[in-house]
């Protein structure tokens, strides 16, 4: 920690980045999982994507380096911020007015909003799955597995669930929305030619996330 | 007293320089650490001295008034600098930027000295390349070069239309360097108030900490002042806030020559006064002349009616627009030196053809320079300036012309200095504006930046050593000695009695009618009555300061009124002195222009036969008038004749 | 017009400061918002208070020492502007003006709305130039520097190092003054032979100070009278790579 605290600010926005974009890439793949409820009511694909997942040797592995970026991120986040708060003891009675991005104001909100998120989501299916509490998944020639699509869907049955749910992913697209071009300039990657096309892909990246997590609950819940 | 020795080297004038450097004392690098120099002004001289003689090893204190070396007024130079490099081909050399420099100052500066800051011209260039600096480059990855009033030739290298600050950012970057490294200690927000002399050397000052109003005192084996010009004893003026002339005048009071204080600098294009609230003028660079046009109305009508804003300027005729600059001087056109560009404004604005609310304003216009070159051009050359005039202006000067009139902006004269740029006091050297020996009675554009740059990188850190040699025995000044008590005692009781007054009228008040008695006497034209009668009001208005003003605050603290009345209470002193020098001075030269001394043409006349000298002129007490000397100028190598901007 | 202003007084470093309010009637809207303060002095002068404090010196947007936060804002409502060049026409008649200092730890109050902007200069004493001594150089010409980078290094040098980067940012980061620099400095080929060393100094410098970190919202750049862009900082976080890992 010590050590962490003494690395230069750029250090630290350089490991927050490659974090982020780390977690960026694990947001797509979880999404492209989450997707397989709709394309497969039966939840059959569902369930063996995330029966994979569960017993792979590498991704047991690589589960521990995700939670090591989700860790860094957010330790790395607090102390930005916390560092950030030192730098100004006294503000402004006028507070600040200048045409920045809306969303860069508040990614320590919504990042610990989301963090809240990600531990009440933990609970939801990770504990329940380590505790062994999830029904069992009956499927001719693919033998026995868990049944997570059926933890799934039976949440998003739920009407406060799926309001819960939807706002949380808006609050998280909010995130990604500045945290994909941010971290391009973090890492020092702009271009006068390309960085056009860096920010616009960070938009179309958010919403396109954003909104393939929000459908799904939706869809399921109106079914 | 003192006779007044310019030390000008023997031999060809290319070669004096060169000889000096040959035959001149130098002090050995183990010997350097234990010499102390002060250097007060972290400008363009200020500032590249105290980073050269750090570099040489010498210990340096440096101080500056701002809160950091780099605002100093420097910053503010817009168009460029003059170098005789010759790159683009066109026939420049050293001498000719020599004889330039001589012509353009209308025959009254000291030939050695000018023709040592050509000769080094070329090597400021090459040294703020080697710093970082970003001059304007071409294509091919070459210098740019421009050109500037008084020249044939393009010798102007810039960086955009802010030459003056990336060259004060050069020579901050190395006093940065110098900083981190030991040798050139910085104190910032501190105002010089005198200067100490120990057996008749300078060997410290007093200054005031202008955070904690303490009077703190410093010694030094030799002090370099590099505090800019008194431009400000005008009131409105080009100048910072806080330029003054305060450390030059108090040397003058302590015995050091203050030479031809009545050649001041009267810029041509500056943004009109529009209120008696305003606080100081901007200047709008000369390189604009380069592409625009400047007239007014020929008729007399055309301009009463523009002037109740009847009619645009955009709506008169080409055939009515009187583009005097170009009829009058058909050679060099809009490109005159600013002495003459200034005093043709005011002609035609006397006259009656004035525009703008006022009446005292011309046209300086872009509409040709804009369909011959495209607006893109224009931007890219000029974008800065015209976004500045239209912040302040609230017109647009693409469409619109813009409107100027002459401020008062530089200050040739200053404290007398030889060639060694030392002051009559021994061990007090002066450099950059706030010395006299370059610009004689009228400044060129571009050369304030060469002269500064000149002096600080590689005049100074010689001619200083040249006198340090002989210092290395002298151990470490004390400050506790006698001169320290007895001259901050001094400064204490001018505070005292400052704050004893306590009247009723403020400090800008009394600032801005000295002001008003200068600009009306003592400005662009003035002839023997009103000089005597600004003498006159002067002297009443001093009197009237020291019983009316009123300083309110404390004396410890920040206390900025206290510093606004201790430059203005020297203001009103330089003033008449001003006034005495133009009134002595019985002809026309270059930016002193007296109405009783000109040709038929309006232009000026020159005595050369009782005036080609350095007016000199020595503190007697105060309730005794100053006493002249006369440095004759000898020239050897420049025919002397009437300056002539209408043929080649 | 008239205007309430809302002023921020404060003794000296260590004393309490609060809001005073004052009223300044007939100013002209042709006045800077530096010559409406002049006459709001002139006026406490004259009844024997003491003047606001406030920085300024050459008034004409270049030396970088007026600093004040008008209404939220570093230099007032207008973009790309200094408030010696802010002028009174901005602001409506009956307006109120709330007038604050910069606020960052590494710039403490002077007085009033005076701050000490010296931790500026010590970052540039850590590496803010290219250690060339005078005299001994090379011709101005004998390296050729392409257009396109001499333009760039000079929007970067345009920096008047007033501070507004810090005061309108919410961390209060000095990255876009900082940047500045060591932009300036990397597009030269003078400034590259020692640019590792330069921006590891100056970085180290900025965090030691006490200046935050950037988190992108561009707020800097919003605000800075000289336009300097966020791909300074961009290209100084990719020199700081570099110089890192090499």
């Amino acid at each position: 920690m010590s050590n962490t605290l003494s690395y230069s600010s750029i250090t630290k926005k350089i490991w927050m980045s490659l974090f982020g974009l780390f977690l960026m890439t694990f947001l797509v793949v979880h999404l492209s999982i989450n997707l397989l409820l709709l394309f497969d009511p039966s939840r059959e694909l569902f369930n063996i994507a995330a029966h994979f997942m569960g017993t792979n040797p590498l991704i047991q592995i690589f589960q521990w380096v995700l939670f090591a970026g989700f860790g860094f991120h957010i330790i790395l986040g607090v102390i930005l911020q916390i560092q950030n708060w030192m730098a100004r003891p006294k503000g402004y009675k006028v507070k600040g007015t200048s045409e920045d991005s809306v969303f860069s104001k508040y990614m320590i909100y919504t990042g610990m909003i989301i963090f809240v998120f990600l531990i009440i989501h933990l609970g939801n299916f990770f504990v329940l799955k380590m505790q062994g509490d999830v029904p069992e998944f009956h499927q001719p020639g693919a033998g026995e597995m868990e049944d997570m699509g059926l933890l799934v869907v039976n949440l998003f049955r739920n009407t406060g669930y799926v309001i819960f749910y939807v706002i949380m992913l808006l609050l998280m697209g909010f995130h990604l929305d500045h945290a994909f071009q941010s971290a391009f300039q973090s890492l020092g990657l702009t271009h006068n030619k390309y960085t056009p096309f860096i920010k616009g892909l960070g938009h179309f990246y958010s919403i396109v996330i954003t909104a393939g997590y929000i459908i799904i609950p939706l869809i399921i819940y109106f079914r | 007293m003192a006779k007044l020795d310019s030390k000008v080297p023997e031999g060809p004038i290319a070669e004096k320089w060169t000889n000096y450097k040959a035959h001149q004392n130098l002090v050995n690098p183990a010997n350097k650490r234990k010499v102390d120099i002060i250097v007060v002004g972290t400008g363009l001289a200020g500032g590249a001295a105290a980073a050269s003689l750090g570099e040489l090893g010498f210990n340096v204190k440096v101080f500056c008034i701002q809160d950091s070396p780099r605002r100093a007024h420097s910053i503010a130079a817009q168009g460029g600098i003059n170098a005789a490099k010759n790159y683009p081909n066109d026939g420049d050399s050293v001498y000719r930027l020599f004889y330039d420099t001589v012509k353009g100052g209308d025959y009254r500066a000291r030939e050695a000295n000018v023709y040592r800051l050509a000769e080094v011209s070329n090597n400021i260039i090459d040294q703020c390349v080697a710093q970082g600096v970003p001059f304007a480059r071409e294509y091919g990855g070459l210098l740019d070069n421009r050109s500037f009033g008084g020249a044939l030739v393009s010798r102007t290298f810039y960086a955009r239309g802010q030459t003056g600050q990336q060259l004060l950012l050069g020579a901050y970057s190395a006093l940065s360097k110098e900083i981190k490294k030991g040798s050139v200690e910085l104190f910032t927000r501190r105002e010089m108030l005198d200067i100490v002399k120990i057996d008749g050397k300078a060997r410290g000052i007093i200054v005031r900490n202008l955070v904690t109003g303490e009077l703190e005192r410093h010694g030094a084996h030799a002090v370099l002042l590099g505090t800019g010009g008194y431009g400000n004893v005008f009131f409105l003026s080009t100048n910072a806030m806080t330029s003054n002339g305060g450390a030059a005048w108090r040397a003058y009071k302590r015995g050091a020559f203050f030479a031809n204080p009545s050649f001041v600098q009267i810029h041509p294009t500056c943004i009109p006064v529009h209120g008696d609230y305003q606080s100081k003028l901007t200047l709008m660079s000369e390189s604009l002349r380069n592409d625009g046009r400047i007239w007014v109305p020929k008729k007399k009508e055309d301009a009463q009616k523009i002037q109740k804003g009847e009619l645009r300027p955009t709506q008169i005729a080409e055939e009515d627009r009187d583009y005097y600059l170009e009829r009058r001087y058909p050679a060099f056109g809009n490109l005159v030196p600013r002495d003459v560009a200034s005093r043709a404004a005011k002609e035609r604005c006397d006259a009656g053809h004035g525009v703008g609310n006022t009446g005292l304003a011309v046209y300086l216009d872009f509409k040709d320079a804009i369909e011959r070159l495209g607006r893109n051009v224009i931007e890219a050359r000029y974008g800065n300036l015209f976004q500045m005039y239209e912040k302040i202006v609230d017109e647009n000067p693409y469409e619109t012309p813009m409107m100027i009139y002459p401020a008062i902006h530089y200050t040739m004269g200053g404290t007398w200095v030889d060639y060694e740029l030392q002051s009559t006091i021994p061990g007090l050297f002066v450099g950059g504006e706030a010395n006299f020996s370059d610009h004689g009675a009228n400044r060129l554009g571009a050369s304030a930046l060469m002269q500064g740059l000149s002096d600080g990188y590689f005049v100074l850190p010689y001619t200083m050593q040249n006198y340090l040699a002989d210092q290395i025995t002298v151990p470490h000044f004390s400050t506790d000695g006698p001169e320290f008590e007895q001259t901050e005692k001094e400064v204490q009781e001018r505070i005292d009695k400052l704050f004893a007054v306590n009247g009723d009228e403020t400090v800008d008040s009394f600032h801005k009618r000295l002001g008003h008695i200068m600009w009306d006497n003592v400005g662009m034209a003035r002839n023997k009555e009103g000089l005597e009668k600004a003498i006159t009001e002067i002297q009443q208005l001093r009197k009237e300061f020291w019983q009316r003003v009123k300083v309110p605050g404390e004396k410890t603290g920040m206390n900025v009124e206290l510093e606004k009345a201790l430059r203005v209470a020297d203001f009103l002193e330089q003033g008449e002195l001003m006034a005495l020098d133009a009134l002595t001075r019985n002809e026309s030269s270059g930016g002193h222009f007296r109405e009783e001394y000109q040709t038929k043409e309006g232009e000026a006349l020159r005595d050369d036969k009782n005036f080609t000298h350095v007016a000199a002129w020595e503190y007697m007490g105060d309730d005794k008038p100053a006493k002249l000397h006369k440095e004759p100028l000898v020239y050897e190598n420049i025919e002397v004749k009437q300056r002539n901007y209408k043929t080649a | 017009m008239d205007l309430k202003l809302k002023i921020w007084r404060q003794q000296g470093p260590d004393a309490q400061g609060k809001f005073v309010e004052y009223l300044v009637q007939n100013i002209s809207s042709d006045a800077s918002f530096l010559e409406m303060m002049d006459i709001l002095n002139e006026e406490l002068v004259a009844k024997g208070e003491e003047p606001v404090a406030f920085d300024h010196d050459c008034r004409e947007g270049i030396c970088g020492m007026c600093s004040l936060y008008i209404n939220g804002r570093p230099h007032g409502p207008d973009t790309a502007i200094t408030t010696c060049q802010l002028h009174m026409r901005k602001f409506k008649d009956g307006e109120t003006v709330v007038i604050e200092p910069w606020r960052a730890k590494p710039f403490p109050v002077i007085k009033d709305l005076m701050v000490d902007r010296s931790a500026f200069d010590e970052i540039i004493q850590a590496g803010g130039y290219v250690s060339v001594n005078t005299g001994g150089v090379p011709d101005a010409n004998a390296i050729p520097i392409k257009k396109e980078n001499a333009d760039l290094a000079m929007d970067a040098a345009a920096c008047i190092g007033c501070g507004a980067c810090v005061a309108a940012c919410k961390n209060a980061s000095a990255m876009l003054f900082v940047s500045a620099k060591v932009s300036q400095f990397a597009l030269l080929p003078q400034g590259r032979v020692e640019a590792n060393n330069r921006v590891e100094n100056m970085v180290a410098k900025m965090d030691v100070l006490g200046f935050g970190n950037c988190t992108n919202t561009y707020a800097c750049e919003a605000v800075c009278p000289k336009e300097i862009s966020i791909t300074n900082i961009a290209r100084m976080n990719r020199e700081f790579f570099v110089a890192k890992i090499s």
